[in-house]
């Protein structure tokens, strides 16, 4: 695409050529490489946050150790989404097959443990994708119509459950379960202070790294880990082997699919059926790690989350987890000092989207510039006029981040070709 | 055109059959805990069909109703407005904030409060539709977000505007005067309670949705945008503008949802307490009635009647937590049997279609394939 694709035998470019091409600063192609350009860019980004606003909390190794823990149930969803619309099958129940999760790990996780715990909450979760797999796949039923249907059952089954199987269980109620044994922590051994006098330096963009570091190295649990793996799994069952390129094929195009043999029915059944139990993980993620033991409507509509999460990400498991990182930040910014930390994030935003208006009108879309423009000054002097966002402001932070981030990104995204559509076998056209 | 039996018969055996289900799933559910069936049932309808407790039914069917009828609209073109949940607490707080800064003659005063809900609602949902006529952003992600942003406002706001519930921890907006009232009418027979005056208007706003969609050009183009958006477009269908009114509308309905409550209750103010979830319950009664103005009112008032009875089992000491599980076993078994109706529906056509088609062949006259 570049002048440095052009064919070797051009004129122009044998003679003169290269060092006008060297003007040119191209990425490095490699995956991790940009990863980590790209994760140095943003925590650069936040450290010029942190040291102009004094909100020294944004970049702090608690916070970022709570980002990481609230985006694993996050991601979990998203999965779920993943593999099931990857299959063609869009599921708004994962919010229902979460709080089947969350229940499931709090019944079986007092009982014979917290791994247990984890098992069955993914159990639960995929008993729901099997129902959504019934009704959608089997009956035809609309796919959105079915996932509400399962979000509105999914919270009478484990309301009911909940009277029946902990009644007169100590320290249980009928709304939440006994409290759970947690899963045990992992850190980089030997990491933990010297990063954390590192952080307390507050040193320009060293601080910030420390603190990061500590975050995600040190004091992560054991289920986390196991979360992150299966992102990884998933990105090379879906995408390296060949029943991934099948169930993606039932997503794309299920006739096409049909025609070259591939069981279509079968996949679909097993997208969503692991699409709940991912989804389930998830719930069972809060019930134990996150909380302690389950509580109704412990949830929160992470379920809806995790789904917005991956339409964000392009369906795709890299994007997927971007979202949920970005979504999971949000959220633990509120959990502490939320006041302060959001609106420092207030000052990054005007920036941004003084960058993107700048940008847009560069390329002559004068009129969403001024949009940027107009909503990126705005945020600045919401920055500078007040001192903290109020209580209410940061619990919708993530909701708003979501919004605004479909509303930028929606055109760009691509969903699965039959994604959400009816398929009877045989009747392909 | 005469009425089809045939069709009418599926239409009524559909929604039987999925109740008959769920009552069936529930039966099992009770006896797995060790309830005694028949006796529940007995207790059930006994309590239910007490004058108070069936103008309590109607009064709750009202405002399901309403919920349904919102949700409905973007159900005819395919849109699904799941943020009817945020639109109404949304709306009905701004009506009572505005509601208790007026000192108006009683009808003007009724008025502009029901005029401000629809008004808030219609907004609130408005920002879903921008999103989706310009940005391209699906409605249901967006609906869902702008309910759990609502959630925060509201309470936001609430903290701001509120004043002590008297007797009670409790914070709520201001009380609107006794001229904003609504008055009950007294519906029920040996009642000792009215039913809310706002039936009628629900009433009202259940005709004008089915002539409107039924008998009019605007909802020909939506139940055309709904069924297929590329025929709509070739026909001439301005697509975006029809996402954008029609979800206007849907909020503009959503918005009348907390009035029942609001101008007919004891305290007309917005409160902590104020009912929630009632959006989600409107998706389920608009799946069971179909979408249409007569089956919602029936779904609505069978799911407030299973509402009232899960006082009498608490009381009676039956988990009332099986209602829930009756609720949703009943909306996907419904959906499921829909399905399966219209299959069955599309099947028997192409059987009759075929028959007389072979009908036709047998006159000499007609070669095959000509009707093509």
């Amino acid at each position: 695409m570049s002048l440095l694709d052009k064919p070797a035998g051009d004129p122009m470019k044998t003679a003169g050529a290269p060092h006008r091409v060297n003007h040119r600063f191209r990425l490095p192609t490699s995956g991790p490489v940009r990863v980590l350009l790209a994760l140095g860019a943003l925590v650069f980004m936040l450290s010029v946050v942190r040291v102009v606003s004094g909100a020294n909390d944004i970049t702090s190794s608690g916070t970022i150790g709570a980002a990481l823990a609230l985006s694993i149930p996050i991601a979990m969803a998203g999965l779920g989404g993943l593999w099931s619309e990857r299959a063609g099958v869009v599921n708004i129940g994962l919010e229902g097959m979460m709080i089947l999760g969350t229940w499931g790990a709090g019944w079986a996780g007092y009982q014979w443990g917290p791994w247990t715990g984890v098992l069955v909450g993914a159990l639960f979760g995929a008993v729901g994708g099997l129902l959504h797999a019934v009704a959608t796949v089997s009956f035809g039923v609309d796919h959105i119509v079915s996932g509400v249907a399962i979000n509105i059952l999914g919270l009478g089954v484990t309301q009911f459950l909940s009277v029946v199987a902990f009644e007169g269980v100590p320290g249980a109620g009928e709304s939440q379960s006994p409290p759970l044994a947690n899963i045990r922590e992992v850190s980089i051994p030997g990491l933990a202070d010297p990063l954390l006098t590192l952080q307390k330096k507050e040193w320009f963009f060293v601080s910030d790294l420390a603190g990061v570091a500590r975050g995600l190295f040190t004091g992560v649990s054991l289920l986390t880990v196991v979360a992150i793996l299966l992102l990884v799994l998933t990105y090379v069952v879906l995408w390296r082997t060949a029943f991934g390129l099948r169930l993606r094929s039932c997503g794309e195009s299920p006739s096409a699919a049909e025609s070259l043999g591939v069981n279509v029915y079968l996949m679909k059944y097993a997208a969503v059926v692991a699409s709940g139990a991912f989804a389930g993980l998830g719930g069972a993620f809060l019930a134990i790690v996150a909380g302690n033991g389950y509580r109704e409507g412990q949830t929160a509509g992470r379920g809806y989350i995790g789904l917005a999460a991956m339409i964000f990400g392009n369906w795709r498991p890299g994007g997927l987890a971007a979202g949920a990182g970005l979504f999971g930040f949000t959220d633990s910014l509120q959990l502490r000092r939320g006041g302060e930390s959001v609106h420092a994030l207030l000052l990054l935003l005007g920036a941004l989207l003084l960058a993107v208006a700048i940008y847009l009108a560069v390329k002559r879309k004068l009129l969403p510039a001024a949009i940027s423009a107009l909503v990126g000054a705005g945020a600045l002097v919401w920055y500078a006029t007040t001192d903290e966002v109020p209580g209410a402001f940061t619990t919708m932070t993530p909701y708003v981040t979501t919004l605004l981030v479909l509303a930028l990104a929606a055109q760009r995204l691509r969903m699965p070709a039959a994604d959400g559509l009816k398929y009877r076998k045989g009747q392909g056209g | 055109m005469t009425l089809d039996w045939r069709r009418i018969g599926l239409a009524v055996a559909a929604p039987t059959a999925a109740l008959a289900f769920a009552l069936l799933v529930t039966a099992l559910v009770l006896v797995s805990t060790g309830d005694p069936v028949w006796s529940t049932a007995q207790v059930v309808w006994d309590y239910g069909t007490q004058p108070r407790v069936i103008a309590l039914t109607f009064n709750q069917g009202t405002v399901y109703y309403l919920s349904a009828l919102a949700v409905a609209i973007g159900f005819r073109m395919n849109l699904f407005n799941i943020g009817v949940d945020g639109q109404y607490r949304l709306a009905a707080f701004c009506a009572a904030v505005v509601g208790s800064k007026l000192d108006l003659p009683k009808p003007l005063m009724i008025l502009i409060i029901i005029a401000t809900a629809m008004l808030v609602g219609a907004m609130w949902a408005g920002i879903a539709a921008l999103l989706k006529a310009t940005r391209g952003v699906s409605e249901v992600i967006s609906t869902i977000m702008l309910n759990l942003i609502a959630t925060s406002l509201v309470a936001y706001l609430l903290r701001k505007a509120a004043v002590d519930v008297a007797g009670s921890n409790n914070i709520g907006t201001k009380p609107i005067s006794e001229r904003g009232a609504l008055p009950g009418i007294p519906l029920i027979p040996d009642s000792p309670l009215d039913v809310y005056g706002f039936i009628l208007v629900a009433a009202f706003a259940g005709v004008v949705y089915t002539v409107a969609l039924g008998r009019t050009r605007f909802g020909f183009d939506l139940r055309a945008t709904g069924s297929s958006e590329s025929a709509a477009v070739a026909s001439g269908v301005n697509v975006k503008r029809m996402v954008v009114i029609s979800l206007l509308l849907s909020g503009a309905v959503a918005g009348l949802v907390g009035m029942p409550q609001l101008l007919g209750g004891d305290s007309r103010n917005y409160s902590l307490d104020f009912p929630a979830g009632l959006g989600f319950t409107g998706i389920a009664i608009a799946l069971l009635g179909r979408n249409n103005a007569i089956g919602m009112a029936l779904a609505a008032l069978l799911f407030s009647f299973l509402d009232s009875s899960a006082i009498i089992l608490d009381i009676n000491d039956i988990s009332k937590e099986i209602v829930l599980i009756m609720q949703g076993t009943v909306v996907l078994s419904v959906v499921v049997v829909y399905e399966l109706v219209r299959r069955y529906g599309v099947a028997a056509e192409q059987r009759r279609v075929s028959q007389e088609l072979a009908g036709a062949t047998d006159e000499p006259a007609t070669p095959a394939g000509v009707g093509a």
